[in-house]
C-alpha cells in the first residue's frame, strides 16, 4: 500500500523578510546554481557534513561543497521530505533511524533534484568528517555504495573528558596531512597550498567575529533577534559553503549592522509575520528544530511573546561564543580544534555547562528542549540535562518532542499544549519570586 | 532454563553459567572483590575494551550488557525518551538500584551516540566512580590511528594504575595478554565446534557459557570453556533437520535468552553470531614479545572483528565479513536481529543485505528489545525462513 503524507500548507500570507535574509537567499541560490551546473562547468564536488565542515580546506582544491544535511533541511522546509523518508523506508531503511539520512536517500531515489529544480551532480569525493554524530559514518558508507566514489574518513575523537588533548590534535593533524589532503589533491588535481588555506582562515575569523556579535546581541532586552528560529538563518552561510569567503564576510557585516540597528532602536526580532510584539518570555532552547512545520512551530513562540535568546543548535557547526576562532597561524591544528569543539562532540557535562551559562548570561526565563526522535547524538541524555540545568539555575525547564524532517512526528496540538503549560509555569515562577521579594 | 540434556555432563556447567546470567546483583564479582583487600572491579559496556589492561592491574573486568528481561526498569525510563534503545535505561537502573555499587570504574566504548552520551551521564550521576569514554581509532594506519590508540591505551593504563595505587608493568600486561589469548582461542574452538555440530552445542548453552566470561575472572572462565567443550564433545544428541543460520546485529543490547532458544526451536541452528563480541574481538593471538601496548594496538587495527561500529575504508570489503562467516560456518542464511532504535545495527543492515543479495545468501530481519516477551512472531518468521531454505534453496 502506498501511504501518502500530506502536510497542511501554511497560509499563503507573504513572509516578512529583512534585507539580510534576501541577501542570504541570493547567496544560496547562486551556490545551488554552481552545484547543479557542475557537469557543464567541470567543477568537482565534495560532499561533507555541517559539524566538522572543512570548507576552507575544500576550497583550497577548487571543490564545491555540497552538504546533504542542508539538502535534507531544504526538503523539509519545502515539505517534500516526508515522501523521501517513505521512499527510503520502502527500500529497506528502518523507521527507527535518522530522517536526514532517509530524506537524502529518498531524494536520490527520486532523481536527486536540488531546490532550484535541477539535478544535483554526483559527488567526486565524500569527505566523511566524522564529528559528533555516529550516523555520519553510516550515512556516507551508504552514499559511497550508491556513488562508488572516493571516500575520506576524518575521525574526530569525542571530548568525553571535556578537554582537547595533544593526542587528539596530533591524530587529527596527521590524518589531515597524510590522508585527507593527499586524497583531495588526487581527486581534484589541485596541489595543496597552505598559504591559500591561511587566507581562507583569516576570512573565516572575520565572519566568525560578526556572527558572535549577532548571536550575543540577544543579551539585550528586548532581544533584537530570535537565536533559534532566526538563528537558523544566521548560521546558514557560515555552517555551509561560505565560511572563508568574501561573501560570508559581507553577509555577516551586513547582518551585524542590521541587528545593531534593531538593538539600538529597541526592536525585537523579525518573524515571518513581521516584527514580533512585546517580549514576554526569554528562552534557551536545546536541540534542533522541526523543519517540516518550521513556520507553524515558530509561530507558537512569537504569538505568545516568547523569544529564544540562545540555542545549542546554532553551535552545531561550530562553537564560537567561548572564544574559538579559526587561526591562520596554525592552519591544520585550528581545523582539528574546530572539529573537536562542535557542540555535539562535547560531553554531556560540557553541554550542560553551556546551557547553564546561556541561561545566566542571557537572563533567560528557562530552558526548553526540543527532543528529536531520530537524532540520538542530541537526544540521548537530554532528560538528565534538563534536570541538571533546572537544578543549577533554579529556572523551569520543559520538554517537547518532534523530528527533523519527518512530518509524521510533528504534533502541533501536543507541542502547543506543552508550550502553553510551560509559559504558565514561568508566570507562576515569576509570581512566586515577586511574592518572595 | 538451559537446554542441556538430562544426564549430560554439560548440564551443571550450563546451570552454573545460567546462574551467573540471571544474577543481576553480580554476586560472583562481589565475592571476587571481597576475597582480598584492595581488589577493584571495572565495568565496561559493549562493544570492546582491552580487558588485558584491566586484568594486568589485578582488577576484574566486568561486562555490563544491560538488564535483560528480568530487570524491572523503574528509574531508568525517566532518563530516556521512548525512541531510545533499552540498554542505557536498564544500565542506569542497575546503577541507581545499587546493583553496581561495588564497581570502581566504568568504561563506555565507542559504539554509538547513546552509549557515548551515557558516559557523560555516568560522570554526573555517579561522580565518585571513575568513568571514561573509551575511544578507538577509525583510521587503521599504524602511524596515524595506531599512534593515537597507543596513547589512548597508555592513558587508560595510567588511570588504572592511579586507581590501583601502583604502576602496571609490561610484564603484567604480557601475562594478561597470554591469558586472554588462551580464552579467545577456547571461544574460537567453541564456535568452530558449534559450527561443525550445532546439535551438540545448542545456541542458548553456548551463549550462556560465553556470557559467563563477562563476569568471571578470565582464568576461571577459560576453565569453564574447557570443561564445557569436553563435555559437549562427549554428548550424544540427536541431529535435527534444522537449517543453519548466522545471527547478526545483536552486538550491543542483548536479545532475551528465549529469543535465541526460539530460533532453534523454530528450525534454525545458529552456527555463528555477533553476540558478546568483546570475548573474541581480536581474531588472532596478540604477540607476547615486544611492547605489549603496541601489540594490543596493532591487534585492534589489523586483527579485529568487523562490525557496524567500525568504519570500513574499502568499499569492496564492506559486508564481506558476513559472507565469510556464512561460508566458514556452512550457513544457509542470515538472520538480522537488531535491537529497536539501534543506530549502528539498523543503519548498517541495508548495506549488509545488499552484499548478501549479491552473494545469493537468503536473509530475514526483525527487531527486538532486551525485554521482548512475545516470541511467537519471531518463531513464525524464523520457522518460515527455515522451511523456505529447506524447501527452496538450491541445495
Amino acid at each position: 500500500m502506498n501511504t501518502k503524507i500530506v502536510t497542511s500548507r501554511a497560509p499563503a500570507k507573504p513572509v516578512a523578510k529583512d534585507a539580510s535574509m534576501l541577501k542570504q537567499k541570493a547567496m544560496m541560490a547562486a551556490h545551488y546554481d554552481r552545484l547543479t551546473s557542475a557537469p557543464e562547468t567541470g567543477a568537482k564536488v565534495a560532499s561533507t557534513f555541517v559539524p566538522g565542515n572543512l570548507n576552507e580546506l575544500i576550497m583550497c582544491f577548487d571543490l564545491l561543497n555540497n552538504l546533504p544535511e542542508v539538502n535534507a533541511i531544504q526538503s523539509g522546509l519545502r515539505r517534500v521530505s516526508g515522501s523521501f523518508v517513505l521512499e527510503a523506508e520502502k527500500i529497506g531503511h528502518s523507521e527507527d533511524v535518522c530522517t536526514y539520512v532517509k530524506s537524502d536517500i529518498g531524494m536520490m531515489s527520486k532523481g536527486n533534484i536540488a531546490p532550484n529544480g535541477k539535478k544535483f551532480p554526483n559527488p567526486d569525493v565524500l569527505l566523511l568528517s566524522y564529528t559528533g554524530c555516529f550516523t555520519f559514518m553510516k550515512w556516507f558508507e551508504l552514499l559511497r555504495e550508491q556513488y562508488q566514489c572516493e571516500t575520506i574518513m576524518l575521525h574526530t575523537p569525542y571530548m568525553g573528558d571535556g578537554k582537547i588533548t595533544k593526542n587528539m590534535i596530533d591524530y587529527m593533524v596527521k590524518q589531515l596531512k597524510d590522508d585527507v589532503i593527499p586524497t583531495l589533491e588526487r581527486v581534484s588535481g589541485v596541489k595543496f597550498d597552505i598559504d591559500r588555506l591561511r587566507e581562507y582562515l583569516k576570512k573565516s575569523k572575520q565572519a566568525e567575529d560578526d556572527l558572535v556579535a549577532v548571536l550575543q546581541s540577544a543579551k539585550a532586552k528586548p532581544a533584537p533577534i530570535d537565536a533559534y528560529f532566526g538563528g537558523i538563518y544566521y548560521i546558514g552561510p557560515i555552517f555551509g559553503a561560505f565560511r572563508g569567503t568574501d561573501d560570508a564576510i559581507d553577509y555577516y557585516r551586513f547582518l551585524r549592522e542590521e541587528i545593531e540597528e534593531r538593538r539600538a532602536s529597541g526592536q525585537g526580532p523579525v518573524t515571518p509575520d513581521g516584527d514580533m510584539g512585546a517580549e514576554k518570555y526569554r528562552l534557551v532552547v536545546e536541540g534542533p528544530p522541526n523543519y517540516t512545520n518550521f513556520r507553524q512551530f515558530w509561530k507558537m513562540f512569537y504569538d505568545e511573546g516568547a523569544v529564544v535568546v540562545a540555542s545549542s543548535y546554532t553551535k552545531v557547526g561550530g562553537v564560537y561564543d567561548f572564544g574559538f576562532r579559526h587561526d591562520s597561524e596554525k592552519p591544520l591544528e585550528t581545523l582539528a580544534e574546530y572539529c573537536l569543539g562542535v557542540y555535539t562532540n562535547r560531553s554531556l557535562p560540557m553541554r550542560i555547562d553551556m546551557l547553564t551559562n546561556y541561561i545566566n548570561e542571557y537572563a533567560a526565563d528557562g530552558l526548553l528542549i526540543n527532543s528529536i526522535k531520530s537524532c540520538n547524538s542530541f537526544s540521548a541524555g537530554q532528560l538528565l540535562m534538563m534536570r541538571e540545568v533546572e537544578k543549577r539555575t533554579g529556572k523551569p525547564a520543559a520538554f517537547i518532542e518532534s523530528d527533523l524532517v519527518d512530518p509524521r512526528y510533528f504534533s502541533a496540538a501536543n507541542i502547543k499544549n506543552r508550550l502553553e503549560s510551560y509559559f504558565q509555569m514561568i508566570e507562576q515562577k515569576r509570581a512566586g519570586a515577586r511574592a518572595a521579594a | 532454563m538451559a537446554t542441556s540434556l538430562n544426564g549430560s555432563k554439560t548440564t551443571p556447567i550450563v546451570a552454573r553459567a545460567q546462574e551467573l546470567f540471571e544474577d543481576l546483583s553480580f554476586t560472583s564479582a562481589r565475592r571476587w572483590k571481597e576475597a582480598a583487600p584492595g581488589r577493584k572491579v571495572i565495568g565496561y559496556m559493549p562493544i570492546y575494551v582491552p580487558r588485558e589492561i584491566i586484568h594486568a592491574a589485578e582488577m576484574l573486568p566486568l561486562g555490563i550488557v544491560g538488564g535483560g528481561d528480568q530487570l524491572e526498569v523503574i528509574h531508568g525510563d525517566a532518563y530516556y525518551q521512548s525512541y531510545i534503545c533499552r540498554i542505557p535505561r536498564s544500565t542506569i537502573e542497575l546503577g541507581l538500584s545499587g546493583r553496581l555499587d561495588f564497581v570502581d570504574g566504568m568504561l563506555f566504548p565507542s559504539i554509538c551516540d547513546v552509549i557515548r552520551n551515557l558516559s557523560g551521564m555516568w560522570k554526573l550521576m555517579f561522580p565518585n566512580v571513575y568513568s571514561r569514554y573509551f575511544d578507538v581509532p577509525q583510521n587503521y594506519r599504524d602511524d596515524i590511528g595506531g599512534n593515537y590508540y597507543i596513547n589512548e591505551l597508555k592513558e587508560l593504563r595510567q588511570d588504572l594504575a592511579g586507581i590501583r595505587g601502583k604502576p602496571i608493568t609490561d610484564g603484567e600486561i604480557r601475562r594478561s595478554i597470554e591469558l586472554y589469548n588462551e580464552n579467545r582461542r577456547l571461544i574460537r574452538d567453541l564456535y568452530a565446534f558449534r559450527a561443525e555440530q550445532p546439535w551438540q552445542a545448542p545456541a542458548a548453552d553456548v551463549y550462556l557459557i560465553v556470557r559467563a566470561g563477562l563476569v568471571l575472572p578470565v582464568e576461571e572462565h577459560s576453565a569453564m570453556l574447557r570443561d564445557y567443550l569436553g563435555a559437549a564433545r562427549a554428548d550424544e544428541r540427536p541431529m535435527r533437520d534444522n537449517c543453519r543460520i548466522v545471527l547478526t546485529g545483536a552486538f550491543c543490547e542483548q536479545p532475551p535468552l528465549n529469543l535465541i532458544k526460539s530460533l532453534e526451536l523454530s528450525g534454525c541452528y545458529v552456527v555463528d553470531d555477533d553476540l558478546l563480541l568483546v570475548t573474541r574481538w581480536l581474531t588472532a593471538d596478540v604477540p607476547i614479545e615486544g611492547d605489549p601496548i603496541e601489540n594490543l594496538s596493532l591487534a585492534f587495527l589489523h586483527h579485529s572483528e568487523s562490525t557496524a561500529a567500525k568504519y570500513e575504508p574499502n568499499l569492496k570489503e564492506k559486508g564481506q565479513h558476513l559472507v565469510r562467516a556464512v561460508r566458514r560456518s556452512a550457513a544457509e542464511g542470515v538472520i538480522f536481529a537488531c535491537p529497536s532504535f539501534c543506530d549502528p545495527a539498523l543503519l548498517e543492515r541495508p548495506m549488509l543485505q545488499h552484499v548478501l543479495k549479491d552473494a545469493g545468501i537468503p536473509y530475514i530481519a526483525f527487531k527486538y528489545a532486551e525485554n521482548s516477551g512475545q516470541m511467537q512472531p519471531i518463531r513464525e518468521q524464523a520457522g518460515t525462513f527455515a522451511d523456505s531454505i529447506k524447501l527452496w534453496s538450491g541445495a
